[in-house]
């Protein structure tokens, strides 16, 4: 009845260890402990980012699924805004999913971005209502050849994307992954699946620009 | 190809709210203030629980009119209730798109012995519960989501905490029991065996699970937080209070920042007077909600 991914870990992690990376997830509401539990079972450091104290000695930053019309408030009300552009400034990778897309997004249809950090232009709920929410298999070269399970929330979509953005996948015709320099962004919800890839992919990154 | 419905999307849905608030709301006016209020969800309701209470008479879902109202006032999910075993109605929420169903005790029961078939839907369910043998039953109808009973519409958190509180003793309970006395276990808790199981594996339950039924300050809501709730419901506490803006921007704050008591103090200033509250055991047993379908 209750359905658990039974995919393991996949072997694409060319480094031995990534037990040295603190990476942060934006804990303002949203999907936090299941993305530290995936950057926890890929060996590194996960920690809950409750205040922008916190942002400056991370090495990652991801920003979850959630409500992202509550995720934007409050975070501009406790001015994480800089601290969270400054890391990204810094070369550091960040990783939204979803809600977290939206914040990331240049362009956000129907509404002001918040962010600002990616060009690509996002549109929310663009699948529709929870009800045409749904989960499919991805092609996404970048993790290898084996399908990547794509659990779709009530979630967003690229529109389009501006010069210097690479298409990570498409579910269909539509852009569901993206990635701007030490920018990635997913409609789709990899803390949702057992299927580690995508975050041993941003932890590569983390490693990369850690040295 | 491509999968709806799957339990994991339903339970994913219920995943991103986390740590939010989801507030009643009565027409598309209050779900606006809501939105701008940082809530999460709203629940639309044809009347707040509080008001419920005061009417009497049968409490059914709301009119679709007022549901289709609410949900092209605002961009955020759309909950609504349905009574429990009331099939019928939740067919009719879930072909009208709300995003999720509350199959509630709060409404006037349809079946006084079964619950809703929530695995035939595609739609999410979140249902009430008071101890961890309700909880688990409800998921074993296919619930995606939890809540705390409490005593909706009364103010008064007592009934939350206490149901709280029950369910995580009994979560201690099973992950401290031997495997080969789970099966006893699960008898007396009045719940299915596999779940137990599932309970004993996570040491937790498997589904988010919010504290509901009588919340009414930002302090309730911290406090239901620290207890364990995955985020709350806040019924009349609202739109009953004097007010409900600056309240509600207060209870969404204390519910993020539930274990820092300096900003508990900040947003729980001049908040101007809480709605009125019931003592529980004034309540006769009829107008206590929390015994309907257990």
């Amino acid at each position: 009845m209750l359905e658990y991914e039974g995919k393991n870990a996949s072997t694409i992690f060319k480094s031995s260890s990534f037990k040295d990376l603190k990476i942060g997830v934006l804990a303002i509401q949203g999907a936090v402990s299941e993305h530290m539990h995936s950057i926890e079972k890929c060996g590194a450091r996960a920690v809950a980012v409750r205040n922008s104290s916190l942002l400056h000695d991370l090495d990652g930053l991801i920003i979850p699924g959630g409500e992202s019309t509550t995720i934007g408030r409050l975070s501009r009300l406790y001015g994480f805004q800089d601290g969270i552009c400054a890391l990204v400034a810094s070369g550091r990778p960040a990783l939204g999913t979803c809600a977290g897309l939206i914040l990331l997004a240049r362009e956000v249809e129907n509404q002001d971005p918040i962010l600002s950090l990616m060009s690509i232009n996002a549109k929310r709920n663009a699948f529709g209502r929870q009800r045409e929410s749904f989960e499919t298999d991805l092609h996404i070269p970048v993790l290898g050849e084996e399908p990547f399970r794509g659990v779709f929330i009530r979630a967003p979509l690229i529109v389009s994307v501006g010069e210097g953005v690479e298409i990570l996948g498409r579910f269909q015709e539509y852009i569901v992954a993206v990635r701007e320099k030490n920018l990635i962004a997913t409609a789709f919800h990899p803390e949702l699946t057992d299927d580690l890839r995508f975050h041993g992919y941003f932890l590569e990154m983390a490693l990369q620009k850690a040295g | 190809m491509v999968e709806r419905g799957t339990f994991r999307v339903k339970k994913g849905m219920a995943e991103m709210q986390k740590g939010g608030v989801i507030m009643d709301v009565t027409n598309h006016e209050q779900a606006k203030l809501a939105e701008a209020a940082g809530a999460v969800a709203v629940m639309a309701l044809e009347r707040v629980p509080a008001d419920i209470r005061a009417a009497g008479g049968v409490a059914r879902m709301a009119d679709p009119e007022k549901i289709l109202r609410i949900m092209d006032a605002v961009t955020i999910p759309v909950m609504a209730k349905c009574r429990i075993g009331h099939f019928v109605e939740a067919q009719i929420l879930e072909a009208l798109g709300v995003d999720y169903i509350d199959e509630s005790e709060v409404l006037t029961p349809a079946d006084e012995h079964y619950h809703i078939n929530k695995h035939k839907f595609t739609v999410p369910f979140v249902c009430g519960c008071r101890d961890l043998g309700e909880a688990l039953r409800r998921i074993g109808e296919g619930a995606a989501m939890l809540r705390t009973k409490g005593e909706p519409g009364t103010g008064n958190v007592v009934e939350a905490v206490r149901h709280m509180r029950g369910v995580m003793d009994q979560i201690r309970l099973v992950q401290n029991t031997l495997e080969e006395e789970l099966m006893t276990l699960s008898r007396e808790l009045g719940a299915p065996y596999e779940l137990v199981l599932e309970v004993k594996r996570l040491g937790a339950l498997p589904v988010v699970n919010f504290a509901a039924g009588g919340i009414a300050t930002p302090a309730d809501a911290a406090l239901m937080m620290q207890l364990g709730a995955d985020g709350v419901f806040v019924g009349s506490g609202i739109f009953k209070s004097k007010d409900p803006e600056k309240r509600a921007r207060a209870i969404v704050e204390a519910t993020l920042h539930y274990d820092d008591p300096e900003h508990l103090a900040a947003v729980s200033r001049g908040l101007g007077e809480a709605m009125p509250g019931i003592d529980i055991t004034l309540l006769t047993d009829a107008e206590r909600m929390q015994v309907r379908g257990v």
